[in-house]
């Protein structure tokens, strides 16, 4: 746990001196931090977008608004965590960009009509939760992707930081621009509906497992 | 305590409950409970299987690379380029001095050595001149190599004096590695220029292990050191420095030649 807190302050302090060097005209100072910081902004952003293009853009976008306002960063803050919150704020702001062009194409959001062919049993729960037991058919990822889908751009940036990234209240709320009440209710919305969405799916696949054991 | 709601459950999952071990205590006891947590559960661990895309090893390169040209100081042309200015605050810099110093001493020695290449065999074609760039920049880049390879083993083998200190002390290396991130620059956008794609390849490498070294803290616990060395060791570059110096050194042998010898052998050969 102290190797892995070094570690984390290692960076930290290192990514201080490449934001000095950087403001202080080395511009190549600024690729240590993309290359640091890439990998985590795009697992945000992917998850965010739920797709790679946009999820790339994302990260391309925020590097380059950081580049831009790295002046308005205070050096006693983390940049990993100041520019993912740029990348936080940029790809909600996609997400509802492309629900409004969605809409007006009069995309459904839902489809229903393949519940007959899903197969609960690839579904199923182990005892423990372990998510490497689920067998993740390519059905099963689409119900999973629509029901993220139904979530607002708040929801969805709500859940993804909360349960994803295990990111704090207040960080949430601070890319909602929200208070901590308010962001812990959009969290639980978030959840309420996934369950709602997927309950009946996994449910299933719970009980076949156990009739199986059964039998 | 009374049944916990569907919040309440999903903020305990969370660990965010303002009633935590009164609900652990309830849970305890209560099956319907016990089961409505393992639903939200089950829920939330399908969707923890939804994979994320890898965007492989290089990503963060090819993010560089993508929005490089994009950002406000932009490259000025070719000069600007291979001196690697940018701005005017550039020109003041010590090292930079060191920086151009070093491309001048590469450019004169070129253009002389190309010069006498000429005199001495009248007739010949830019094969010559090229032959002689390549070998300057041979001999340059070798002893540049050689020079990263001696920083990044004092790296690899530094460590603290006793067990009880706290920090070590890498100002020195820190130091040459900056240099050597100067000249590193030139000699990649050289090795491009003259289109050797390979050896432009490992500078490039190089010049990334060198920026992590110069970029970072100047006194480390032995525990960053560690994770430097991981870096170092993780890139492979050490031996891919040798790899490409012990070519370099191939190269030279096959590239030095007499001048009156090359000019003999080469009479010869149109005589033939």
């Amino acid at each position: 746990m102290t190797r892995m807190k070094d570690s984390v302050e290692s960076a930290v302090d290192s990514d201080a001196i490449a934001v000095e060097r950087t403001l202080s005209g080395d511009r190549d100072a600024y690729r240590v931090l993309v290359e640091r910081h890439s990998a985590n902004l795009f697992r945000l952003a992917y998850r965010m977008t739920g797709n790679r293009h946009d999820a790339e853009e994302v990260v391309q976008e925020a590097f380059l608004r950081g580049y831009q306002k790295l002046g308005q960063f205070a050096s006693r803050s983390n940049f990993g965590t100041w520019v993912y919150r740029i990348a936080a704020n940029y790809a909600i702001d996609r997400v509802r960009q492309k629900r409004r062009e969605d809409a007006r194409k009069e995309k459904p959001m839902r489809d229903d009509s393949g519940e007959q062919e899903l197969d609960p049993v690839n579904f199923v729960r182990d005892e423990k939760p372990l998510p490497e037991r689920l067998t993740l058919n390519a059905e099963l990822r689409r119900k999973m992707e629509q029901a993220l889908d139904t979530l607002t751009a708040a929801e969805r940036t709500a859940f993804v930081m909360r349960h994803w990234e295990g990111c704090a209240i207040e960080e949430i709320a601070g890319v909602l621009k929200s208070n901590s009440g308010a962001t812990k209710n959009t969290v639980f919305r978030a959840v309420q509906k996934l369950r709602r969405a997927l309950e009946p799916f996994v449910t299933k696949g719970m009980e076949a497992r156990a009739m199986g054991q059964q039998g | 305590m009374k049944h916990p709601n569907e919040n309440e459950l999903i903020a305990y999952r969370e660990g965010e409950p303002a009633n935590g071990e009164e609900i652990t205590r309830h849970l305890a006891d209560c099956v319907n409970c016990r089961k409505e947590l393992e639903r939200i559960d089950a829920v939330l661990a399908a969707l923890d299987a939804l994979p994320v895309e890898d965007p492989g090893a290089d990503y963060g390169q090819r993010v560089w690379q993508q929005i490089a040209p994009q950002l406000g100081e932009k490259w000025t042309g070719w000069r600007d380029s291979l001196l690697g200015i940018r701005g005017v605050a550039g020109w003041f810099a010590p090292r930079r001095w060191a920086a151009i110093g070093a491309v001048a001493v590469l450019v004169v020695a070129a253009f002389v050595a190309g010069r006498m290449t000429k005199h001495a065999v009248p007739g010949s074609d830019t094969t010559d001149a090229a032959r002689v760039r390549e070998r300057v920049l041979v001999v340059a880049v070798g002893e540049h190599l050689g020079r990263s390879e001696m920083v990044l083993v004092e790296l690899s083998n530094a460590e603290p004096k006793d067990g009880k200190q706290q920090v070590v002390n890498i100002g020195a290396e820190q130091r040459r590695a900056e240099d050597l991130l100067q000249e590193n620059r030139l000699y990649r956008q050289t090795a491009l220029q003259e289109g050797d794609a390979a050896l432009a390849s490992t500078l490039d490498e190089l010049e990334r292990v060198l920026l992590d070294v110069a970029n970072g803290p100047k006194e480390v616990s032995p525990v960053q050191l560690e994770t430097l060395r991981k870096r170092i060791e993780a890139r492979g570059i050490l031996f891919k420095v040798r790899v490409v110096s012990k070519e370099l050194r191939e190269r030279q042998k096959s590239t030095v030649k007499p001048p009156a010898q090359n000019a003999s052998e080469k009479k010869e050969g149109k005589k033939a």
